[in-house]
């Protein structure tokens, strides 16, 4: 043993152990030139995705189906005419027929325009009606989102914040992930000719700010926050609190994260 | 109030019935008819290639006419499987970026190269294995602008010793026995590309694959049918009919087991009656009236199961003629029923919604990128391409290995001594 080592041998080693070092940050600047190469987020330079975990939560009886947060998406986003990256649907349970059997009529539900524009009248008289109530819908922020998981390229990803985001940049446009989407939530953007999705306001949240639907709500029905980071009587904790939580299409296995408060068992 | 009239109007719009998610009020579904014509193209070469490798690895020497024309049918159809898919991309000039930067959980992004493994390692490779000694000797031959094609297929391994053709004939068989499971598992990704959608009730199914492959057989092996009738027609030969009777025979007995696999998946959907089924069954009875159970239930499959299973009984009884006659309309309502089983799958999968409280429409265009007319020239463009490789390579004037091509001169019984 003691014959391999020579000083040609340790020096040799040395100056690998030191060239190492020193390329060291050569290599970490390459990696990231690499990412922002190959995945382009709207997040502004110096945001570490790892820690944060980003949530929303939505308070079904606090919704008043305004309108104004899918409204606000469309502004903020440039979301184009006809797709929406929220929407808010209206649920009408009628009463029961007197001897069907039942406890509540056939929900009817409807969402012209994604709700942008309120909703018209009701046609149901109101006599009728058992309940109605609004849903606010947007990216679930799968736990195992079935839409990264089939995107061929790699294109859309999870973020470690929680975030589910699009790279359009890099999307081929097959549409797969549109279809592997239980909930809706993705559509085929004819602008960028990608797939499309709500990315929290990924440009708003990484800068501190909340997404503009959570913004402009006028009844506080969305509720955002970061999980990693709570502030002292954090609205999220509350949420959990004080509500019984819901979660949308769970036998699909897909984790959604987005939870809901006063979900009927109607709303899929 | 103008708003509020709008809105209302183009929620009353008759392409959607009931509630569906507003980002599935397209004017078509996402997936339109050339992804119908893509698995449709990908099935024929599975199918086509499982019916050449009966006579390579099976043996099945009343087969020979179409073992050629049967290879070739299939990488007729190879070259413009991904033709479809490719069309359909928002960023087509991104598409190799599923080669380079393949995402390993996509079925889709699996499919590419399982695609250039079966294109690359297993039909060319086979087809050049068993052309090589005919190059070789072609390129003798032939002048002109043949000649230089053959010459140049020869790659310029002109050896044609005992061992070098021995050595040809053993890896074009190895070959087509790593091709059996290469053919099966290019459609079944084919068909895992819509099982593994949970989302859709329609798609979401374990049997996916397996129907995908099935029906991939019944109608690769129904087009080799048709390619051969329709060659010795224009040709004006007469097909060997022992080789027709065999092949329609394995055609029919695929037919059956197709048929019970498709069976089966209808039963269980409508036995586990899952949530989605009231959907499902309203997609199948209304909307898919006409192409599942007139046009894939009744013409596709159960027509041919009677004409086909009719003639395995008293084939002997009937004339040669008439026999014919009975295999071309089954090959033609079969490759008819295949389509339309593909359409079923892909638009049929659309037409709900996720939601499950709501139909969409679908009205094919005419023009335009995902119209009548491109999907056709798809489906049409193999054929151009097969004849083209008949014209080259199943020439009626050129000598061959005997029986190989339909209506070719037989070749000498020894090759020629080498340059």
């Amino acid at each position: 043993m003691s014959e391999n080592i020579t000083r040609r041998a340790v020096l040799k080693n040395l100056a690998g152990i030191v060239g190492g070092i020193l390329a060291m940050p050569a290599a970490r600047t390459c990696k990231a030139g690499v990412q922002n190469v190959l995945a382009s987020s709207p997040a502004p330079a110096g945001y570490d995705p790892f820690q944060h975990k980003w949530l929303m939560a939505l308070d079904v009886d606090r919704c008043i189906g305004c309108g104004r947060c899918v409204e606000a998406c469309r502004e903020e986003n440039g979301v184009p005419e006809g797709h929406w990256r929220t929407w808010i649907e209206r649920y009408v349970i009628p009463k029961a027929k007197p001897g069907s059997g039942k406890t509540r009529g056939d929900a009817i539900v409807d969402s012209p325009a994604g709700g942008e524009k309120g909703f018209p009248p009701l046609l149901t008289p109101k006599d009728d009606i058992l309940k109605s109530f609004f849903v606010p819908k947007l990216c679930n922020l799968c736990e195992h989102s079935p839409c990264t998981q089939v995107c061929p390229v790699g294109a859309t990803f999870d973020a470690p914040d929680g975030a589910v985001l699009v790279d359009k940049n890099y999307c081929i446009g097959c549409g797969f992930c549109i279809q592997a989407c239980p909930y809706g939530c993705r559509f085929f953007n004819p602008e960028t000719h990608t797939a499309d999705k709500c990315n929290l306001c990924y440009h708003r949240i990484t800068r501190g700010l909340k997404p503009a639907c959570v913004e402009i709500c006028p009844s506080q029905a969305r509720i955002f926050g970061d999980l990693n980071n709570p502030v002292p009587d954090d609205p999220l904790q509350h949420f959990s609190a004080n509500n019984t939580v819901e979660k949308l299409k769970k036998s699909l296995g897909t984790g959604p994260r987005v939870v809901y408060a006063g979900l009927d068992e109607e709303v899929r | 109030m103008d708003a509020n009239i709008l809105t209302n109007v183009v929620d009353a719009l008759p392409q959607f019935d009931g509630y569906v998610y507003p980002n599935e009020r397209t004017l078509h579904p996402l997936w339109s008819v050339l992804i119908v014509v893509y698995p449709y193209i990908t099935g024929l070469v599975a199918g086509a290639f499982i019916m050449a490798s009966l006579v390579r690895v099976f043996k099945v020497k009343v087969l020979e006419p179409i073992y050629r024309l049967a290879l070739l049918t299939a990488l007729a159809f190879m070259l413009c499987a991904t033709l479809p898919l490719l069309f359909h991309l928002g960023h087509p000039e991104r598409c190799f970026e599923i080669m380079m930067t393949p995402h390993f959980s996509s079925p889709m992004a699996m499919f590419g190269f399982v695609y250039a493994w079966y294109l690359m390692a297993v039909l060319l490779l086979e087809l050049w294995f068993d052309y090589r000694r005919d190059f070789v000797e072609w390129s003798r031959t032939e002048t002109g602008l043949r000649g230089l094609i053959y010459r140049a297929f020869t790659l310029g391994v002109t050896d044609l010793s005992e061992p070098a053709l021995r050595l040809d004939a053993r890896m074009g068989r190895i070959i087509s026995i790593v091709g059996i499971p290469s053919a099966f598992l290019l459609h079944g990704y084919v068909g895992f590309i819509f099982g593994s959608i949970k989302a859709n009730p329609w798609w979401g199914n374990p049997l996916m694959p397996i129907i995908f492959i099935l029906s991939a057989v019944v109608s690769g092996m129904a087009l080799c049918v048709f390619a051969y009738m329709f060659l010795c027609w224009a040709r004006r030969i007469t097909a060997d009919m022992r080789c027709l009777d065999l092949m329609t025979s394995f055609l029919f007995y695929a037919v059956v087991l197709d048929a019970t696999i498709e069976g089966l998946d209808w039963l269980h959907r409508l036995y586990s009656a899952e949530e989605g089924i009231e959907v499902l069954k309203s997609v199948a009875s209304s909307k898919l009236f006409y192409t599942l159970l007139i046009g894939q239930a009744c013409l596709g499959t159960l027509v041919p199961l009677l004409l086909l299973g009719t003639m395995q009984l008293i084939r002997k009884k009937v004339a040669e003629l008439n026999r014919r006659r009975v295999y071309f309309s089954s090959t033609v309502l079969i490759l008819i029923g295949v389509l339309a089983m593909r359409w079923n799958v892909v638009i049929g999968g659309q037409l709900f919604s996720k939601s499950l409280r709501g139909f969409m429409s679908y009205k094919m265009e005419f023009a335009g990128h995902e119209g009548w007319w491109l999907s056709l020239a798809l489906v049409a463009l193999p054929f151009v391409i097969l004849t083209v490789f008949i014209k080259y390579f199943l020439a009626q004037d050129l000598p061959t290995l005997e029986n190989v091509v339909p209506g070719a001169p037989p070749r000498a019984a020894s090759p020629p001594a080498q340059a």
